[in-house]
């Protein structure tokens, strides 16, 4: 990113912000779709032929590129306006604030740290296996694919990593939670006929998100 | 009542400030909280010690003056007000209050809890106006403007720049202020046509002069006076939008 790029408005990389937050919500009931494809019972099959898919249809390629990219983005502008946001008060009040304030919406950088480690985690354990970054730690299928279902089963049954990802993805919720209803406002979409239900639905889709992702965890453990 | 007040004593801008404890006793709860200063400030007098420095004009929650972070919160515990006209009766005899100045990087300090809020006046200065040359008012019904519009500008209007939306704000983020001076304008016919041009030019102006970002935790809205909605935050975003695309 060059210099110009950071002299953008505050306002201009709100805007993108937003956007991109919308796009990685979308993009996260997809990949909740095909998660849930591990709860069938047929040994992997429906997962493995999804993750194939994924892995070599040419237009997923280019949406995976948009979407790292989307991704970093999101990240890198967070980081940006953060830093301005503490420079604007170098000295801090002795008394903390009494203000009235949806509780998850100062804290939306360290949640969303937290997600940033939570994806670097998750990249570690499925990404970079498919691209042959990492190696695999389970078998690899016929044909010398990686056999994500047996590697999904292999880490969510050990119970720490399933409680570590189960605590990680409420993190996410967090984040999802103030974000989807914060991203109209930067869009400029406030109206007293429909705010109300932009909040409810951020507030089912923040619920209903993690739940279906927790849900795969306790399947493996339990089921 | 009887207070004990923690107050942000500094010299000047260039010197460090420190908090400093005075007791004061037989306080009426019917005093503002100014005159409750006011009386710390003739005691303090009496005993030959330099006085709290504060800032405050008309003493009728009009004019925008007065400011004061009280025990976390902008104007104190009474919601809707301003300092001058919080009373004393919102605290309890043998309270602990801590007072401090707004504190934001285009806030600076100038002395005790006097903070110099000229930032905004720049902002004012890069748009938030009409041109038009001055002279006898023109027949008011000459433009027409809808009720809800009229309504609307002048809920954007109330803002009296006091600064409390900067204070509260975790970022010290001046968007509430900017976009109530925006809004003012934006939503009648005589503002409208530099509405574009005055969005992006108070924008940049905001950014240049340090202000934080907006995150969208309303705490400007909890905290002002005179009740100025997030509404004309989502307006400015608008605006600037539309301003960016077209």
């Amino acid at each position: 990113m060059n210099s110009s790029f950071l002299k953008f408005s505050s306002i201009t990389k709100k805007i993108w912000m937003a956007f991109l937050g919308l796009f990685l919500m979308l993009f996260l009931l997809v990949h909740l779709g095909i998660n849930l494809c591990l709860l069938r019972d047929d040994g992997g099959k429906w997962f493995n032929d999804a993750s194939h898919f994924m892995g070599t249809n040419y237009l997923v390629k280019i949406f995976e590129i948009i979407l790292f990219g989307g991704f970093f983005l999101h990240v890198f502008l967070g980081i940006v306006l953060q830093v301005k946001n503490w420079m604007a008060r170098p000295v801090r009040y002795k008394v903390n604030s009494k203000s009235t304030t949806p509780f998850l919406s100062k804290y939306m950088i360290y949640t969303g740290v937290i997600v940033l480690i939570f994806i670097g985690i998750h990249l570690m354990n499925f990404f970079f296996i498919k691209i042959g970054w990492v190696e695999s730690p389970v078998d690899m299928l016929e044909g010398g694919e990686p056999d994500f279902y047996t590697a999904a089963e292999w880490l969510f049954t050990q119970p720490l990593y399933s409680i570590v990802y189960i605590l990680l993805i409420i993190v996410l919720g967090f984040h999802l939670n103030h974000a989807f209803q914060a991203a109209f406002q930067t869009l400029g979409l406030e109206h007293k006929k429909y705010t109300p239900a932009i909040k409810i639905a951020g507030t089912l889709y923040s619920i209903f998100i993690p739940f279906g992702f927790i849900l795969i965890p306790i399947y493996f453990l339990f089921i | 009542m009887d207070l004990t007040l923690n107050i942000w004593r500094q010299k000047d801008a260039k010197s460090k400030g420190r908090f400093v404890t005075y007791q004061l006793k037989n306080i009426s709860q019917n005093c503002s909280f100014l005159e409750m200063l006011d009386i710390l400030n003739e005691q303090l007098i009496m005993q030959n010690q330099e006085p709290v420095a504060f800032d405050h004009d008309c003493r009728e929650g009009i004019c925008g003056m007065c400011s004061l972070y009280i025990n976390g919160r902008p104007h104190g515990p009474d919601d809707a007000v301003t300092t001058c006209q919080l009373h004393m009766r919102k605290f309890k005899d043998g309270d602990t209050i801590v007072v401090e100045p707004w504190r934001a990087r285009p806030f600076p300090v100038i002395k005790d809890l006097l903070v110099d809020r000229t930032a905004f006046d720049k902002i004012i200065q890069d748009g938030g106006y009409i041109s038009v040359n001055t002279g006898a008012a023109a027949e008011a019904n000459n433009i027409l403007v809808s009720k809800t519009s009229a309504e609307l500008s002048m809920d954007a209007a109330a803002c009296i720049g006091c600064g409390a939306c900067v204070a509260a704000c975790k970022n010290a983020s001046a968007m509430l202020f900017v976009s109530a001076k925006v809004s003012n304008l934006a939503l009648l016919p005589q503002g409208k046509i530099e509405a574009k041009s005055r969005v992006q030019k108070m924008v940049s102006k905001m950014d240049e002069l340090g202000f934080g970002n907006c995150t969208n935790t309303y705490a400007c809205e909890a905290e002002c006076p005179k009740l100025i909605s997030r509404s004309n935050i989502a307006r400015l975003n608008r605006e600037f939008f539309c301003a960016k695309i077209a």
